[in-house]
């Protein structure tokens, strides 16, 4: 199974042409379909991951061996398609070095636990060729990735059935489906690429689904809107993302494949084949750009909350489980090139922690003044997303996956279960429609907690305390000397944050009397398509924590069966993932943390009983104080973000344009005095308008100006008439052909 | 038979094509000179590959396979291109490119 993953991605990309063909005919409108091709999927991803586990297990007595056999019977497989190619370029054994590595390190891991050294599982075809480049497509099976296939697949189905249910009898039911299931492919596909020209199509492929999702009701003028502005959003970190690629296949000696990448990054400075520092400095930051922009860290976040305008299942697959975490496992399927780019293991600060930090912070600031308990769920999610990215900034790489694990299950849980609370009364306002909502709706309430308790980290019985816990941990004693503080203070305030929003939340859904239009339906508890995948997802919020309990426990051992399960399965050993020569090692249970963290759930929980509950604390302090209400429309505003990109900078770029001929024309002809006096009053009004309205303004008259003068000039040129364009054709091939003639001879 | 009269002829009929590309104010007709341009580089690769093949590492059927290469897509080029024709022949009544010129800046 290991070696034939590319099946699973296959089957939900067939299920979408299916269900595109044949779905509007079939009783459920293409549902079945969909429905059938994730459970096959997750069942194979289930066999792959236990594959992966006896792999751990038993690992192969030799690299080599397994290398030359696998290649044989793969050729076989592919001799029609592959014919001219040996076995070595068809099938390619990831080779570590196992020698080296061992002698290194061997002393670190005498103590416990012993050295586990399992290669990843890799094959590739060739995709093409061009001159004497060769790329590559093919799978690659780690830990990581086959957790992120059970992941998705698993949240998919659930999500899937949730689905019939909420959208049934919808206009475009079967679209709906299609692209469900082309999501679930695109993201498997992502997931299981062995190089990253292939992860790059798959990122394009789940945003394009995103989009599509987004926008399903799209007759509303919001919701189209929302699905282009995810849609642009993305793109510019998409640049970034491809610019990152571009400078590591430079770097690594023309590949694209992760592993040989992430090796190269691996390499001490200096030794033949590795990557100096400053080209991966500057990959992983143009990376850092794409995460930024697919995993809603803060500045480009602000797409992630409008996408609630999509139905609210795609809402927990897409921005809660599955598309949102495309930018973290960028950051962990590569973590050579981040670690050794942002010298993690040594430094006390670097881009990525502090971009998931000041996002954790500001996220869950944000998610306060929601009054759509979908935003509320949204922020959360950015919030959470910044710990993961901050995880994997402190060198956390397995406390990051973990919770990545962990907030899938019990995001996903909070998403299904307000599309369950909203289902009758088709509208997400906490304030205005819900309320009471705690004995109308049992299991929607019981679920709806335990996922909350999870994502507030509650000690010891829930998911969330397991990894949110380890991240701290992760932040106190990864790094040079004396750690990431900032980011222990910052996490600890953003977990103070999240208990007190999502108590918040819970008191305007739960309590009270219903008002608006729950007051007005007489609602009940939703069918069992909707509580099933609730209580299992409530059930996972859960159990899922265990998966990787550390060793002590406040002194007590835990038994070494059940501690660090998921670092033992999930965490990638050889060369391409960063090990003690590079500064990385394990955080451990510090108890102090889980106590200040416990403390944190009782601070936010308990003010937040006070201010809702009691109505104690200073109520109205918006009306009396200046800079209590400055700081609350600031997040009612969303620190002005949205008006930034779309009034400042989209407004400048296209507005002006008709006005900018106009002052262009008229300065030309007036001659050559006059443009320069008016150039100088322009000028002199430049100034005082910099001086007066401040550097904001100043940028954007500046980008004005330059649209105007450049436009005006390049118009002419652009006179529709499409002879004179194969005019200037011929004219710069002409020019071309003259420098080539001169040059070559 | 020396390679300059192939190519002579090919530069006599890839001027003649650009003429027709700028000059020519009938769509079909720029279709048509963008057919002689295609050709005129058909000349010369068929015209290398003849002369050359017996050069070193040379490949003898490598020039005569990218004319046909060209000569498919070509074709269907011509076929999109005639599309477009028509249509703005339906919306303009006309088929003189100067008339078409709705994306000017």
């Amino acid at each position: 199974m290991l070696t034939h993953v590319w099946i699973i991605p296959l089957i939900p990309a067939l299920s979408f042409v299916a269900i595109l063909a044949v779905g509007k005919r079939l009783p459920k409108k293409g549902a079945e379909i969909g429905i059938a091709s994730v459970a096959i999927c997750l069942v194979l991803a289930l066999t792959t991951g236990i594959g992966w586990i006896n792999r751990v297990n038993h690992p192969p007595e030799s690299a080599h061996a397994e290398a030359t056999t696998e290649a044989i019977e793969t050729h076989e497989a592919d001799a029609t398609a592959e014919a001219d190619h040996t076995p070595a370029d068809a099938e390619t054994e990831a080779t570590t070095g196992e020698g080296d590595h061992a002698a290194t390190s061997a002393d670190e891991h005498a103590e416990g636990e012993e050295e586990h050294h399992v290669t990843p599982v890799e094959r590739t075809v060739t995709w093409f060729q061009t001159g004497d480049t060769t790329i590559k497509a093919g799978t690659l099976i780690d830990g990581l990735s086959a957790l992120m296939l059970v992941v998705v697949t698993f949240i998919s189905l659930l999500v899937h059935v949730f689905s019939t249910d909420y959208v049934g009898g919808d206009r475009r039911e079967t679209h709906y489906f299609a692209f469900l299931s082309l999501f679930t492919a695109a993201m498997l596909f992502y997931v299981i690429s062995s190089n990253t020209l292939q992860m790059v199509v798959g990122w394009e492929l789940v945003g394009l689904c995103s989009f599509a999702l987004i926008g399903h009701w799209w007759e509303e003028k919001p919701n189209s809107d929302a699905a282009l502005k995810a849609f642009l959003t993305n793109r510019v970190g998409d640049i970034g993302l491809l610019i990152g690629v571009t400078i590591l296949y430079f770097a690594a000696g023309r590949t694209f494949d992760v592993l040989s990448l992430n090796t190269a990054a691996n390499l001490p400075q200096g030794s033949p084949g590795s990557i100096s520092h400053g080209l991966l400095l500057a990959g992983s930051l143009c990376l850092i750009t794409a995460v930024m922009s697919k995993s809603g860290q803060f500045v480009l976040h602000t797409w992630l909350p409008d996408a609630m305008a999509g139905p609210t299942p795609v809402s927990a697959l897409i921005h809660a489980a599955t598309m949102v975490v495309a930018g973290i496992y960028l950051v962990a399927r590569n973590y050579g090139v981040f670690f050794n780019g942002l010298s993690i293991g040594t430094a006390n600060v670097n881009a990525l922690a502090v971009v998931g930090c000041v996002t954790l912070l500001f996220g869950a600031a944000l998610a306060f003044v929601q009054t759509d308990i979908k935003k509320v769920l949204a922020y959360s999610t950015v919030s959470q997303l910044g710990y993961m990215v901050a995880a994997l900034g402190v060198g956390a790489w397995t406390a990051a996956i973990f919770h990545l694990f962990t907030h899938a299950v019990f995001k996903a849980c909070l998403f299904l279960g307000s599309g369950s609370l909203a289902h009758h009364i088709h509208s997400f306002d906490m304030k205005k429609d819900m309320g009471g909502m705690r004995k109308r709706m049992p299991i929607t309430h019981a679920t709806f907690v335990i996922a909350t308790l999870a994502l507030m980290g509650f000690p010891l019985i829930t998911a969330g305390f397991w990894s949110k816990d380890e991240i701290l941990a992760g932040a106190h004693m990864l790094g040079g000397d004396g750690g990431y503080k900032f980011a222990v203070v910052m996490g600890l305030l953003g977990a103070v944050c999240t208990c007190a929003y999502m108590t918040r939340a819970y008191y305007y859904v739960f309590m009270g009397e219903p008002r608006g239009k729950s007051a007005e339906h007489e609602l009940h508890e939703n069918g069992p398509r909707i509580t099933v995948p609730l209580m299992i997802l409530a059930f996972g919020s859960i159990v899922v924590g265990w998966a990787n309990l550390p060793e002590k426990v406040f002194g007590i051992g835990v038994p070494d069966s059940l501690s660090l399960r998921f670092e033992h399965f999930i965490e990638p050993t050889g060369l391409y993932f960063p090990s003690a020569d590079n500064n990385f090692s394990h955080p451990e249970f510090v108890p102090w943390i889980a106590l200040v963290s416990a403390l944190a759930i009782v601070i936010g929980v308990g003010s937040a009983y006070l201010w809702y509950w009691k109505g104690k604390g200073p109520h109205g302090i918006t009306e009396r104080s200046k800079v209590a209400r400055g700081g609350y429309q600031v997040l009612e505003n969303k620190y002005y973000l949205d008006w930034l990109y779309t009034d400042v900078i989209t407004g400048f770029v296209k507005g002006p344009f008709a006005k900018a001929t106009n002052w262009f024309n008229q300065n030309v002809l007036d001659g050559v005095v006059n443009s320069v006096g008016e150039g100088a009053r322009k000028a002199g009004g430049f100034v005082y308008h910099r001086i007066d309205q401040g550097v904001v303004d100043n940028v954007v008259k500046g980008s004005g100006l330059a649209a105007e003068g450049s436009g005006s000039v390049l118009r002419k040129s652009q006179n529709g008439k499409v002879q004179w364009y194969a005019a200037y054709l011929f004219l710069g091939a002409t020019i071309l052909a003259a420098i080539f003639v001169v040059v070559a001879s | 038979m020396f390679l300059n009269q192939f190519l002579l002829l090919a530069a006599a009929l890839f001027c003649i094509g650009v003429y027709g590309v700028i000059a020519r104010k009938n769509g079909v007709m720029v279709l048509m000179s963008i057919e002689l341009i295609l050709n005129a580089v058909n000349i010369n690769l068929v015209a290398f590959s003849t002369m050359w093949f017996h050069a070193e590492g040379a490949n003898p059927l490598a020039g005569q396979v990218f004319a046909l290469f060209v000569i498919a897509v070509a074709a269907a080029e011509v076929g999109v291109g005639l599309a477009i024709v028509l249509a703005i022949f339906r919306n303009y009544k006309t088929v003189d490119l100067d008339q078409v010129d709705l994306m000017k800046g």
